[in-house]
């Protein structure tokens, strides 16, 4: 078993997995709650990109996008997001195309969090906000968001879960994370092929597990009291 | 729009609807910026030459690959939601049995089978089939992508099953104990053919998060729509726009199977409406209900 996770790297698989889903958290978790606002904003063309932005990622599968960032932008277009010079230009541009794949497709999950987040406020916050005089960015900024992310909790959870399983997809475009390990021994050593898909399913249990806790811990200690 | 996103703001004066065309302009301009910077790069690239297209119009690009793609595709998605549904009722009748061990077992299968990604249960099936010779190698892929979009999918299902039977009235269980049927038959007859009539809506989204999954058959050789656009997009040399016609592809399939359960959730409303109450809508369900699909698989 040591053996087994030695040889094809299982552990550094991992973290490459952890890694993809921390940095695409972040970066999905701010244009999700751009395109959220844009969705909810009194100007019409910012709502229109908003809506159109979530129906046309959402429908497209995770794994065309991923090909699309590195055959399309990367293959065919030649946009690199690492500088030749570097000496691990490969793997680099690799990882940051498939954060960015990774990225866009759940920032339209979290728009639909944060948007089902709003609708549990009840209306009276936004009619007190603008009576006594808040403008739009202000009443989002200090009542509607803040209390829109409480209520978000348990679905920004799901798709963070979604997003940590999901990263396996990028074993497309050659990221050495977990589920391109899993091919490797798959391939080439049958025999291990029961103890490795042990080990990998029981990695992805301890990962999201704790995640679904947090979650159900958060969403009941912050919800807010009403 | 719901109407909390209506009243976040108030109906604008004057001066507002001036200020709401200055950012309208604005936007605009941006967004055809980004268009003309896209449009530049396509162009500079050689990517808008009707070379590079016009495989769209032949009969080779759609008999050959698009059609066989698509059809690929609603296959094994149609396959899996019927095994799916087949054994999240199994797993939903275990996980609410009276046998305590059954119960944990069942427990521990679907938490297993949400945690574990779909593309790794795949590539199990797929190459533990190809190592055992069991099955004519041509029938392989399929066979890993139903079984691991089933895997998760029976388990997501059965989570919501018994999340219908958990919102349902305390007075319909209790009923059908009072007049003496058993609690599995109550089970059986009472509470779970509810809690399925609630679920539909729920169903159909989940048949759009298992077509766009298939296309994880991608990495396991199953000849799914994204396999199909790659070959084509080779064939043609037109890598790009192969992988452009399926995602509109993708895009206008799953868009029709959400219209599909917008109208079989607003049918459902005014059925609930109008007839008998089924979960009453006014008592908060006891179990917060889990909103699948959101986010949920991915492919």
């Amino acid at each position: 078993m040591t053996e087994l996770i030695e040889e094809y790297q299982l552990l550094a698989a991992f973290w490459m997995t952890i890694k993809l889903t921390a940095y695409s958290a972040v970066i999905s978790l701010v244009l999700g709650t751009i395109l959220a606002i844009m969705r909810v904003s009194p100007v019409r063309i910012f709502e229109w990109v908003g809506t159109t932005y979530v129906t046309l990622l959402r429908n497209t599968p995770l794994t065309l996008i991923v090909l699309f960032c590195s055959l399309g932008l990367w293959g065919q277009l030649g946009i690199e997001l690492a500088s030749r010079e570097s000496d691990t230009f490969i793997v680099d541009n690799g990882f940051r195309l498939a954060v960015l794949g990774l990225s866009v497709y759940h920032a339209a999950f979290v728009c639909e969090a944060l948007r089902s987040g709003v609708n549990t406020i009840p209306l009276g916050q936004a009619e007190a906000a603008r009576s006594i005089g808040l403008t739009f960015s202000q009443s989002m900024t200090q009542v509607i968001l803040p209390q829109a992310f409480r209520g978000a909790i348990t679905p920004l959870g799901n798709v963070l879960i979604a997003l940590t399983k999901n990263t396996t997809v990028v074993a497309a475009i050659g990221v050495a994370e977990t589920a391109y390990r899993m091919k490797a021994i798959a391939e080439f050593e049958p025999a291990l092929l029961m103890l490795g898909f042990a080990v990998v399913a029981l990695g992805f249990v301890i990962l999201t597990l704790p995640m679904g806790m947090l979650t159900s811990y958060l969403s009941a200690r912050l919800a807010v009291k009403r | 729009m719901s109407d909390t996103t209506r009243v976040l703001f108030d109906a604008p004066g004057p001066k507002a609807r001036m200020r709401y065309r200055i950012m309208a302009v604005i936007g605009a301009l941006i967004i055809l910026g980004v268009l003309y910077v896209v449009y530049g790069r396509l162009d500079e690239k050689g990517q808008l030459t009707a070379a590079r297209w016009d495989w769209i119009l032949t009969s080779n690009a759609w008999t050959n690959y698009l059609w066989p793609g698509i059809w690929d595709t609603l296959r094994a998605a149609a396959i899996s939601i019927v095994l799916s549904m087949v054994l999240a009722l199994a797993l939903a009748m275990a996980r609410m049995s009276d046998l305590a061990p059954l119960r944990w077992l069942a427990g521990i299968v679907v938490e297993f089978f949400r945690a574990v990604p779909v593309l790794i249960m795949m590539l199990f099936a797929f190459w533990f089939l190809v190592h055992r010779g069991w099955f004519p190698d041509s029938i392989n892929p399929l066979i890993g992508v139903v079984f691991g979009l089933t895997m998760y999918n029976s388990a997501v299902l059965c989570e919501v099953i018994r999340n219908g039977v958990a919102s349902l009235p305390a007075g319909q269980r209790e009923a059908g104990l009072s007049i003496g049927l058993s609690p599995s038959q109550v089970r059986r007859s009472i509470l779970i053919p509810q809690s399925l009539t609630a679920m539909l809506p729920t169903l159909v989204s989940q048949i759009i998060v298992i077509t766009k999954d298939t296309a994880l058959g991608y990495l396991i050789l199953y000849p799914e729509l994204v396999t199909r656009a790659r070959q084509l997009g080779s064939a043609e040399s037109a890598t790009l726009p192969a992988y452009v016609v399926a995602a509109v592809l993708f895009i206008l399939l799953n868009y029709g199977l959400s219209k599909v359960a917008e109208a079989v959730e607003n049918r459902q409303r005014r059925r609930a409406r109008s007839a008998g109450k089924v979960g009453d809508a006014d008592a908060p369900p006891p179990v917060a209900p889990i909103p699948v699909g959101l986010g949920g698989g991915g492919g």
